[in-house]
């Protein structure tokens, strides 16, 4: 059968680097096509260029054996091709129906908007595709893997056949991942072909038909799941045997170092986000906080570093009370913290990476004489943890927005690592990372756990928390529902905790 | 691999197209680009409001496109002289040898140099603001208050040696203008109002009570206006040249100041804290830092340089307070530090700009009978260029500056 859409020697580069060398792919019509690579290795500019964003350098694209010309995304969505970008490019203040219909909308007699006409067609397609959602909702009000569907309602609008789907995933929950790649089968099933880029290797293996590698702009090989597995993949990814599996020692427990009791914490909103919450973590071991986004992680994390102060509660670090204490007091006391959010939080992007590397510490010695900055202590400083943290820029004098997310993780890592500290808090540490930086990551945390480092570990994936913890806290609905001792827990049993079902 | 590296180092050997894109590249380059589009604009708009051209349009094509040109060349020609001098008066006065001949040729030049110094400094409490995240709308009513208070210094403390004289006075001023920009800053950090808002509010309050103090306690009772007593002549900044050159030593007090703000952003932890916080408060906060302790600072520094502003005409030009004395400054100079990317070099350079436009805008009304206004629009255009660089990207061919975070990342983690 003849491929639906063929991509032959696309070459794109830019000013001083190739971003895609001479790349060959073949969708075959209702096949899932995982494109697979680290961030950086050019999927994106691919996908870029087959939807009009980027003119390629060279090659052709075919799309049912016709030779195809694209320049804007409207050539693409002519074509039939439509993409889901990580990012959702949506109005939240709209309604479903409302985002669909942008840029394509109907009119009714007299010039006014027809709402009827579009809801309809979606409702069709939301049942021809299992894709529920209600037309008339507000984007605002629903949930990332639901808003997610009506981007893929937008594409199946317009009649795409061929769907890229950049990182679906990310964004999503484990359950809603299930959802997602649900809905895909059903695509697939029903003759439409998916490009789905992603650089998670389980994933790709459960749901994809082929699998495609990328690695520094090039094609290094199409395989299939029955074929490949893990560990094959990611050496096929990073250019390296990657080790998959966390080699961690016994735990060397001390002393207790954070303690919080009957913490409440209230969220922007001021509802309470978490009620009532008290654990304790020691010197040497990693406490993992397990739970779906959404459960009093991210407050419980803010009240712990000072961001905001608890309603009601006590926590206490190293035998001091920090229940209000200011960010700085709690760092100076040998606290880290590597924060959920790392683009708003962790850094400031428009700064260089050296400035990033003494944000909290370009008050102290060495790096201040009275006020005065000592830049030659700052460059230092910032060359010495690029060496050792191993991140990847030509110049430490870049802003750290032109790193990739790895990198800027790196940075961050780096920075938070290299004062003594006796307390960490690691939220989200791996989130969007590629193979080969959690692998890094993961081996730096347990680094410090062995080093004496209480560690606090809030996840959103359960593999991470499974791999690194000593003992498990699971989070659900703001409180935490049971501690249980990492070893011997199994999967089901704190997925079905994180669901909030206790054992009677 | 291999071949990847070879067309690494092909782009690395044309250095002349690596010259090029540096440039392109470069904000600067953009900056004088616009400039030079909104002259060109201006000489248009000069020319499409002069009646003669119209007429010329009448007799014959030629005779039109020759009186539109002309109209814009005089205009230009009158803001040369008006700003910089009379070229051939200079030489002509240098030859004749005559003191006073040389000073009245030359005396544009640094009446430019004047009208830039008040410039600079509310040019650089407004990019001070900025690279806090403010937006400083209340320089002018900041300058009022600062010449106000600096008025009260130069007049009543009675006896000083003007070593001392003249820094109390500007340190009046430069307070003056702290406590006007302060009262936002704190309204912000302890409630939450905007600076926007507020600081236009602090500007009505600034320029009545200005009016009150002229009509009220700070009236010359010697005279019937509402102005001030002269300074004491110990106050007074030097004049460096004899009349009629009014150039003062305030001009290098604002580069000065300039290079104050420079260290004290770029240098210190103070402002490694300020810029933070300007760039990214949540970070900021991460980091330990106070959003509200930086916010006040903030805003009472960029208060503070525009009182110097103030002050600098009051002991510098006027030697007293008059109503509406220096009124625009505090409002360009929005537009000005803007225009000089909320540097302080790039303020200075943008100050004098506007210094020579100002003052050469006087006297192309008086030699060319083009309103002052014309400078207004001019100003807009060269600003809305440098707002919209796609604009004079697209005009000239510029390449957009890419930054390529592919380039930094494309190789992996691996070790290879």
């Amino acid at each position: 059968m003849e491929p639906i859409l063929e991509l032959k020697g696309i070459t794109k580069s830019f000013p001083g680097v190739l971003a895609n060398d001479h790349i060959n792919l073949t969708l075959n019509q209702g096949e899932i096509h995982a494109l697979l690579g680290e961030n950086g290795a050019g999927k994106s500019t691919l996908m870029n260029v087959l939807y009009g964003l980027y003119a390629p350098d060279e090659g052709e694209i075919y799309v049912r054996g016709k030779k195809i010309a694209i320049s804007s995304p409207r050539d693409a969505i002519a074509q039939g091709i439509g993409m889901v970008h990580q990012h959702f490019m949506l109005v939240p203040v709209f309604t479903v129906t409302e985002n669909v219909m942008l840029g394509d909308e109907t009119i009714r007699a007299g010039g006014f908007l027809d709402r009827k006409t579009p809801a309809d067609r979606i409702r069709e397609i939301s049942h021809e595709f299992h894709l529920e959602v209600d037309p008339d909702s507000f984007i605002h009000d629903l949930p990332v893997g639901v808003q997610q569907r009506v981007e893929i309602i937008k594409l199946l609008y317009r009649e795409a056949d061929i769907l890229i789907l950049d990182e679906p995933t990310a964004v999503l929950t484990p359950q809603e991942v299930d959802e997602l790649f649900t809905i895909m089968r059903s695509l697939v099933e029903s003759g439409k072909s998916i490009i789905f880029i992603t650089h998670k290797l389980r994933e790709v293996l459960t749901f994809a038909d082929r699998i495609t590698v990328i690695r520094g702009g090039k094609v290094i090989g199409t395989t299939t799941p029955a074929e490949a597995n893990q560990n094959q993949l990611a050496a096929m990814m990073v250019g390296r045997d990657v080790s998959l599996e966390v080699n961690k020692e016994p735990a060397q427990i001390k002393d207790i170092v954070l303690e919080t009791e009957d913490l409440v914490v209230l969220d922007d909103l001021n509802n309470a986000a978490v009620k009532g919450v008290s654990f304790d973590v020691r010197g040497g071991e990693i406490l993992g906080i397990a739970g779906v986004q959404g459960n009093g992680q991210t407050e419980l994390v803010k009240a712990i570093t000072g961001l905001s102060h608890p309603a009601a509660g006590k926590l206490r670090l190293l035998g001091h009370d920090i229940t209000h204490a200011s960010p700085r007091t709690i760092t100076e006391l040998g606290s880290a913290h590597i924060p959920e959010d790392r683009q708003h939080d962790g850094l400031v992007l428009t700064a260089t990476i050296a400035d990033n590397l003494v944000l909290n510490t370009y008050y102290r010695k060495p790096f201040a004489k009275y006020v005065v900055l000592q830049e030659d202590k700052v460059l230092e400083n910032a060359e010495e943890i690029i060496t050792n943290f191993d991140v990847r820029t030509p110049s430490p004098l870049i802003p750290a927005g032109s790193l990739s997310g790895g990198n800027q993780q790196k940075v961050i890592v780096g920075r938070e690592f290299s004062r003594p500290i006796k307390f960490l808090v690691a939220s989200q540490p791996t989130r969007g990372l590629d193979v080969g930086s959690i692998e890094y990551i993961h081996k730096r945390l347990l680094e410090k756990r062995g080093a004496g480092v209480a560690i606090l570990l809030v996840s959103t994936e359960l593999d991470e928390i499974m791999e690194l913890s000593d003992r498990i806290a699971v989070m659900y609905n703001g409180q935490i529902i049971a501690i249980v001792e990492a070893e011997g827990a199994t999967k089901e049993q704190i997925g079905l905790l994180m669901a909030g079902v206790t054992e009677a | 691999m291999s071949d990847k590296v070879k067309k690494q180092e092909d782009l690395k050997k044309d250095a002349g197209k690596i010259f090029l894109e540096e440039i392109s590249e470069s904000p600067l380059t953009v900056t004088i680009l616009a400039i030079f589009t909104g002259l060109l604009l201006g000489g248009v708009l000069v020319a499409i409001t002069t009646e003669a051209v119209y007429q010329a349009f009448g007799v014959s094509l030629w005779e039109g496109i020759k009186a539109a040109v002309g109209a814009a060349w005089q205009t230009y020609q009158a803001l040369f002289y008006g700003s910089v001098g009379n070229p051939s008066k200079i030489i002509a006065a240098f030859q004749s040898g005559d003191a006073e001949e040389i000073r009245w040729a030359v005396n544009p030049f640094f009446d430019s140099l004047l009208v830039s110094t008040p410039y600079i400094f509310a040019g650089l409490a407004v990019a001070l603001g900025f690279r806090v995240g403010l937006f400083n709308i209340g320089a002018e009513g900041q300058l009022f208050i600062g010449a106000a208070t600096t008025v009260t210094a130069a007049i009543y403390l009675k006896g000083l040696p003007a070593i001392i004289h003249i820094p109390v006075s500007l340190l009046a001023g430069f307070l003056g203008g702290g406590l006007w920009g302060f009262i936002p800053g704190w309204l912000k950090a302890a409630t939450g109002g905007h600076e926007v808002i507020n600081t236009i509010m602090m500007n009505y309050i600034a320029f009545r009570l200005s009016e009150f103090l002229l009509r009220g306690p700070l009236k010359n009772p010697e005279g019937f206006s509402p102005v001030s007593a002269p300074i004491q002549e110990s106050a007074q900044l030097p004049r460096l040249f004899q009349a009629p050159i009014r150039f003062h030593i305030g001009f290098f007090i604002a580069l000065f100041f300039a290079f104050l703000v420079y260290l004290f952003l770029f240098k210190t932890t103070w402002g490694f804290t300020l810029r933070t916080v300007g760039a990214n408060p949540r970070a900021a906060k991460y980091a330990g830092m106070s959003i509200i302790q930086s916010t006040v600072l903030g805003m009472f520094l960029s208060g503070g340089l525009a009182g110097l502003a103030g002050a600098n005409e009051v002991l510098g030009v006027n030697h007293n307070l008059a109503l509406a004395f220096a009124s625009g400054y505090g409002f360009d100079s929005i537009a000005l530090a803007l225009l000089g990317k909320s540097h302080p070099l790039g303020v200075v350079l943008a100050a004098i700009l506007f210094g020579f436009l100002r003052n050469g805008a006087i006297q192309m009304q008086i030699l060319a009978g083009i309103p002052v206004d014309i400078i207004s629009i001019l100003q807009a255009f060269i600003l809305a260029f440098i707002a919209a660089p796609a604009i004079i990207r697209t005009i000239y061919r510029l390449k957009e500056p890419e930054i390529d975070i592919e380039a930094v990342t494309l190789r992996g983690w691996g070790g290879n």
